[in-house]
């Protein structure tokens, strides 16, 4: 057992500890914190895996973006004046036996199967190859990505700011 | 324990599906259920990047991953503007009770 695996049950001990605690929790607000803890998990994964680009866009946009967004969902639809912040749960028991055989059946197969696997020699920066796929191959694929988020951000002003008359 | 390969991460995204999954289904909070949405967004993101790794297709995986966090970005922002005007109409949050498109 080398360092890379002892690195790597640490990370996900901490995702999958903090995600089971993130669906779990009743406080909704302690959720959003656990979900900051997965998202370090998984960054430190793609960390592990080589992809060191994708692990600082994960920390910059959904530790740095996405969970403030969330965290302001929280803090807007709740009442300021309730100290703590509950959410109902429903069909929990459905729920636990759908997943679990869910659960157990993809782990079962994934575990069964046969991967063909060729890992890359040695993990290399992957930035600046990144960079050279997104301007040659996946142009196409950029170029309209930034006119969705454009729409998106046009779009989510305009549906909150909406005048209920 | 055996060396750690392909086979692991894929576990790990497994389970995080499933979270994310039980998150959806079983909670009442609209924001709730985005957090649940965002967990599964993160387990396929591990799987496009564990293959990218693993599979030897370059990093054609790893840009995939990319555009899916992107594409969540635009989803979080859209899905909290929506919350927010449902909390507007209904005072509350919760998607069992919403069972009409306008007041």
């Amino acid at each position: 057992m080398n360092v890379y695996d002892i690195i790597f049950y640490l990370f996900a001990a901490i995702t999958l500890a903090s995600g089971f605690l993130v669906v779990t929790v009743k406080n909704i607000v302690h959720s959003a914190f656990y979900l900051l803890f997965t998202l370090f998990g998984i960054a430190g994964i793609y960390v592990l895996l080589g992809a060191d680009f994708i692990a600082i866009v994960q920390l910059l946009v959904y530790v740095g973006g996405i969970l403030i967004l969330l965290l302001f969902g929280v803090m807007l639809t709740n009442k300021i004046t309730d100290v703590d912040i509950k959410t109902g749960t429903l069909h929990i028991v459905p729920a636990v036996i759908g997943v679990g055989i869910f659960w157990g059946a993809i782990t079962s197969i994934l575990t069964s199967t046969h991967w063909k696997s060729l890992p890359a020699e040695n993990i290399e920066p992957t930035t600046a190859q990144i960079g050279t796929l997104l301007i040659t191959d996946y142009v196409l694929v950029f170029e309209l990505l930034g006119i969705l988020l454009l729409i998106a951000l046009i779009g989510a002003a305009t549906i909150a700011r909406r005048d209920n008359k | 324990m055996i060396e750690v390969g392909l086979t692991h991460f894929l576990v790990i995204s497994a389970a995080l599906f499933s979270f994310g999954i039980y998150g959806v289904v079983t909670r009442k909070n609209a924001v709730m259920v985005l957090m649940g949405v965002e967990l599964i967004l993160n387990a396929a993101n591990i799987n496009f990047v564990a293959f990218a790794r693993y599979g030897n297709f370059g990093l054609n995986g790893q840009i995939m991953a990319l555009f899916i966090i992107i594409l969540a970005a635009a989803e979080a922002a859209i899905a909290l503007a929506i919350v927010l005007n449902i909390y507007k109409t209904f005072a509350h949050v919760n998607i069992d009770e919403i069972d009409n498109l306008k007041e």
